[in-house]
């Protein structure tokens, strides 16, 4: 089967489109959704994409978190669906409390955009399996806010659970134990800073960005979320 | 409201130019309408001072759909597929406030590619500034490229290339450019305000005080001590609301809701009314009571000449207007109906009952005034060429390098170009930090080549000699990554235009300019001037930045400057002239002398090289190319060689000594092939009629030039953290 995709959009987003072709490119079938609406088309895949919501305006993803249509993702996030956020998802997603900890300025108070090399620290997740444990994987980060934060309890927790799916093999950001992505300790909430969508061409750079994309699209051929709730 | 005598020269007005408006109007001028003038009249808004010499440029070629004039020049680049490409400036602004001065200028320019109906995929910034051991200069650059960052990444589009140059005369007056591509969606828009009848619709920001007389009290004067005073001339950027403009006014046009459409910038509201029914022979009336303001109070002139950002005017058919006003007000833009096209050819402008303006619409868009300023060539330019070059030799070679690879003009611009999101739109197949960036178009398989040169000292030794040099550099610059040539943009920035040297200067650009775009077919598609450069009566040098477009017919073979392999050959395209020294960056950075005359140029020559660059990629024979610029081929070399964490060794004969690694000959570059097909390279070459010689080879952990060498981890130290460190003071 092909995963059907809604990508969701704030006002202020910017990568959508590029989501939407990355995700085409692999097979899927994308729908765009606009953050005034108040439920989400059936779809196996919910990204929330990269880029600007409501201007970044007072903190990363505070004001997005707000947005009508985050009811319906977080239905879809504890109903097992799988939801993806990419940079500034990411930071709507934990700012919605769906991932734990937060995002603040990079170390260098620099917005950083770079290709960087990733360390694949756990292949059990829906959207790491079609990494080896320890794969390095160059996907870009482009962020002002990438330096992820939480306190020492759920730290703690999150790695003994491995929840700590991405590292940076170099950190460009002073995030907490070089993290770069997360899962919920559910597994089916994922966030990270760098863009996979950005690495699916080896013309562009690199098509790591494709273990990370074609693992989620294949777990949800194997587990399709209509089955799951 | 009667006006105060003699307030027309508070707004930048001459008293003739007073007298003028006086006769067009048959009256005094009311405070609007006088207000109206100035911005409209001004040298920013008018090319008053250049209007006659630029009408000398080749603008005309089969792939040009639109030329001059329009908000931006727009080129056919295959069957169907045309983009948007124009230049502007943001100089002045920046200087006083740099953050909002250089994030505002990032918004115009994407707003004059939007009015055109394109969306706006790439970015680039030429910026100039002056050197790092003044503390100020560090702060415009940290400001400027923040303002940069700050704006185009949260807009969404790439910042994809641009320059950063370092130099004395651009101490008190940075130059901060910014050039934009974009990419017809649906339909080509023009700014005309056809049919009597529909409505005139202002979308998108409040207006407010901010940036009242931009145009004309800050772009067209020049600095003394009382200028950081006009601090409240400079607009102030919020990118949210102009990406929300950007995706609205697609939309609108996607829909087929606009009869006419233009951006607000310089000049504010008198702006697109004017040029939008001069074009129509229509006239509007404008109600600016119904304009959504920032604040109470503001009075009827500065509604209508408020340069608030994040603005679009569009004209809309009766039937049509619910429809847009839903558009707008989904993506959470106000837009307002103001007022109403006309066939009276006037604009009327009404508040609270009253007429504040009433103005035929040419005498403000078309009928400004036209000068023919006197020029003449200074004494000063003949001393200057025949000071001596500075090219006596360096004590010791390697530390020359060494020195060459650490100036802020020359080293990585990495710490600039790595705070801009160059990657957005899945379209970058190179981007920052080679010749030329490479751009897909969105889904197309059709990709531009696009490269920013404006080479001041070249064109302060020589203007016309240096304007030539330009554009054969930023062609060559396209050329190198396998692209045609085809058309530019520019931003031609200089000094007082009131003073006959440097009037001189920018005719004598544009006489080079015409005959280097003439000879290479790449027409002139519009651009911006900025004159007024100069801060206490002391000039910059004319900066004339060239942008380049040019085409790939195979995205996928496009080369980098990157050496790929030991073993490969270097191979060096073109002659070297070891006089070739004036104005060179040997000169300044080793014996801090900017004198003599700079290399002259055979475009024909250039034509030919470009020809074999095209072939030579696309053939796939080349593995890296690089254009021999500042530093010449010891630092071409040495650019080609540390992204790739590769030495080279070359192999020259004992009389080729420093002259022939640091002259800055024009119509050379450096080209690395697999050694099989070495052969086939110079055959190609010569049958082209292209000088090419092996000079070397790529391998090893040294950059060794034959008479000195380096080593490769001290070089890529120095040359990837020299910039960061003079920016932090530390160096």
């Amino acid at each position: 089967m092909s995963a059907h995709v809604a990508i969701v959009v704030f006002p202020g987003s910017n990568c959508e489109q590029d989501c939407e072709r990355a995700l085409r490119d692999l097979g899927c079938t994308t729908e765009r959704v606009w953050h005034a609406e108040s439920s989400l088309p059936d779809s196996d895949i919910v990204v929330l994409p990269g880029g600007f919501a409501h201007g970044d305006y007072l903190r990363t993803g505070a004001i997005a978190r707000f947005s009508p249509v985050m009811e319906a993702v977080t239905t879809h996030a504890t109903s097992g669906g799988l939801v993806i956020g990419i940079c500034n998802g990411f930071q709507i997603l934990c700012e919605a409390g769906l991932l734990p900890g937060a995002l603040r300025k990079n170390s260098g108070l620099k917005f950083i955009c770079r290709w960087v090399d990733l360390r694949v620290e756990n292949n059990s997740t829906a959207f790491t399996s079609r990494a080896e444990i320890g794969q390095v994987l160059r996907i870009p980060i482009n962020h002002f806010e990438g330096n992820w934060y939480c306190n020492d309890t759920v730290l703690a927790e999150m790695k003994e659970k491995g929840q700590i799916a991405l590292r940076y093999v170099d950190s460009p950001n002073g995030a907490l134990d070089a993290t770069a992505g997360i899962v919920n300790s559910a597994g089916n909430v994922f966030g990270l800073m760098p863009h996979p969508e950005r690495a699916t061409e080896e013309l562009l750079g690199s098509e790591d960005g494709r273990v990370i994309l074609g693992s989620m699209i294949d777990h949800v051929s194997r587990v399709p979320h209509a089955q799951v709730s | 409201m009667k006006v105060d005598p003699g307030i027309h020269r508070d707004l930048g007005l001459t008293d003739a130019e007073f007298d003028a408006i006086r006769e067009r109007l048959g009256r005094e001028p009311s405070y609007t309408e006088l207000a109206m003038f100035s911005v409209m009249w001004s040298e920013h808004c008018s090319y008053k001072s250049s209007k006659v010499h630029l009408s000398t440029l080749p603008t005309e070629g089969p792939h040009i759909l639109v030329g001059p004039g329009e908000g931006a020049g727009v080129i056919e680049v295959a069957p169907g597929v045309a983009v948007a490409w124009k230049a502007e400036s943001h100089n002045h602004p920046s200087f006083v406030e740099p953050f909002n001065g250089a994030a505002t200028g990032v918004g115009g320019i994407v707003r004059d590619i939007l009015s055109m109906g394109a969306r706006p995929i790439a970015l680039l910034d030429p910026l100039r500034f002056g050197p790092l051991d003044d503390a100020r200069s560090r702060y415009l650059v940290e400001g400027v490229v923040s303002g940069i960052s700050a704006y185009g990444n949260s807009i969404g589009v790439p910042t994809v290339g641009g320059e950063t140059v370092f130099e004395e005369c651009y101490a008190e007056n940075p130059l901060v450019n910014v050039a934009c591509l974009g990419v017809i969606e649906d339909k080509l828009m023009h700014g005309r305000a056809e049919g009597a009848g529909n409505s005139v619709v202002l979308i998108g920001s409040s207006t407010g005080r901010d940036g009242i007389g931009g145009a004309s009290v800050l772009a067209s004067a020049e600095f003394d001590e009382t200028s950081m005073e006009k601090r409240p001339s400079v607009q102030v950027g919020d990118p949210f609301t102009e990406k929300l403009l950007i995706e609205a006014c697609l939309e609108l046009i996607r829909s087929d809701l606009l009869v006419g459409f233009q951006d607000l910038g310089a000049g504010g509201i008198s702006c697109p009314t004017s040029e939008m029914s001069a074009k129509a022979g229509t006239g509007m009336q404008i109600d600016i009571d119904q304009v959504h303001r920032r604040e109470p109070g503001m009075e009827p002139f500065e509604v209508m000449i408020s340069e608030s950002q994040e603005r679009m005017m569009a004209v809309v058919a009766p039937a049509k207007l619910d429809d847009v006003l839903a558009v707008c007000r989904r993506w959470g833009l106000e837009a307002r109906v103001i007022g109403t096209v006309t066939d009276s050819g006037r604009i009327e402008v009404q508040s609270e009952g009253s007429i504040v303006a009433d103005v035929p619409a040419p005498a403000l868009a078309e009928e400004g005034p036209v000068y023919e300023r006197a020029l003449d060539r200074p004494v000063w330019a003949d001393s200057i060429q025949k000071a001596h070059p500075g090219d006596d030799p360096p004590e010791d070679l390697s530390s020359a390098v060494l020195d060459l690879l650490s100036d802020p003009s020359i080293a990585s611009k990495r710490w600039v170009w790595e705070q801009y999101d160059h990657m957005i739109f899945l379209g970058t197949i190179q981007g920052p930090g080679g010749d030329a960036a490479v751009i897909r178009l969105p889904d197309t398989e059709v990709a531009v080549a696009l490269s920013v040169d404006g080479p001041g000292r070249f064109c302060y030794l020589d203007p016309y000699e240096g304007a030539r040099l330009a554009v054969a550099e930023a062609a060559r610059n396209v050329a190198c990554v396998g692209a045609r040539p085809v058309a530019i943009t520019n931003c031609l920035n200089f000094g007082n235009p009131e003073k006959s040297d440097v009037m001189w200067q920018f005719a004598e650009v544009i006489r080079g300019m015409g005959d280097a775009c003439r000879a290479l077919g790449t027409p002139v598609t519009g651009g911006n001037v900025s004159f007024y450069n100069e801060t206490k009566g002391r000039a910059i040098f004319p900066t004339p930045v060239i942008g380049m477009l040019g085409v790939l017919d195979s995205p996928e073979k496009s080369v980098g400057l990157r050496l790929r392999r030991d073993g490969d050959s270097l191979v060096l395209l073109g002659d070297t002239n070891p006089q070739d020294f004036g104005g060179s960056g040997y000169s300044k950075v080793i014996n801090g002398v900017v004198a003599g005359k700079p290399p002259l140029i055979d475009l024909d020559r250039e034509l030919k090289l470009h020809r074999f660059l095209f072939e030579g990629c696309t053939g796939g024979l080349l593995v890296s190319a690089h254009d021999l610029s500042e530093g010449g081929l010891a630092i071409a070399l040495c650019e080609s060689a540390i992204p790739a964490e590769i030495g080279f060794k070359l192999d020259l004969s004992v009389e080729e000594d420093y002259r022939f690694l640091f002259a800055e000959s024009p119509s050379r570059v450096l080209v690395s092939c697999d050694p099989s097909a070495t052969d086939r390279l110079i055959a190609m070459a010569h049958e082209l009629d292209v000088p090419a010689r092996v000079i070397g080879a790529v391998g090893g952990s040294e950059l060794s030039f034959g008479p000195g060498s380096v080593d490769l981890a001290e070089a890529r130290d120095v040359y990837t953290n020299s910039l960061s460190a003079h920016i932090a003071g530390t160096s």
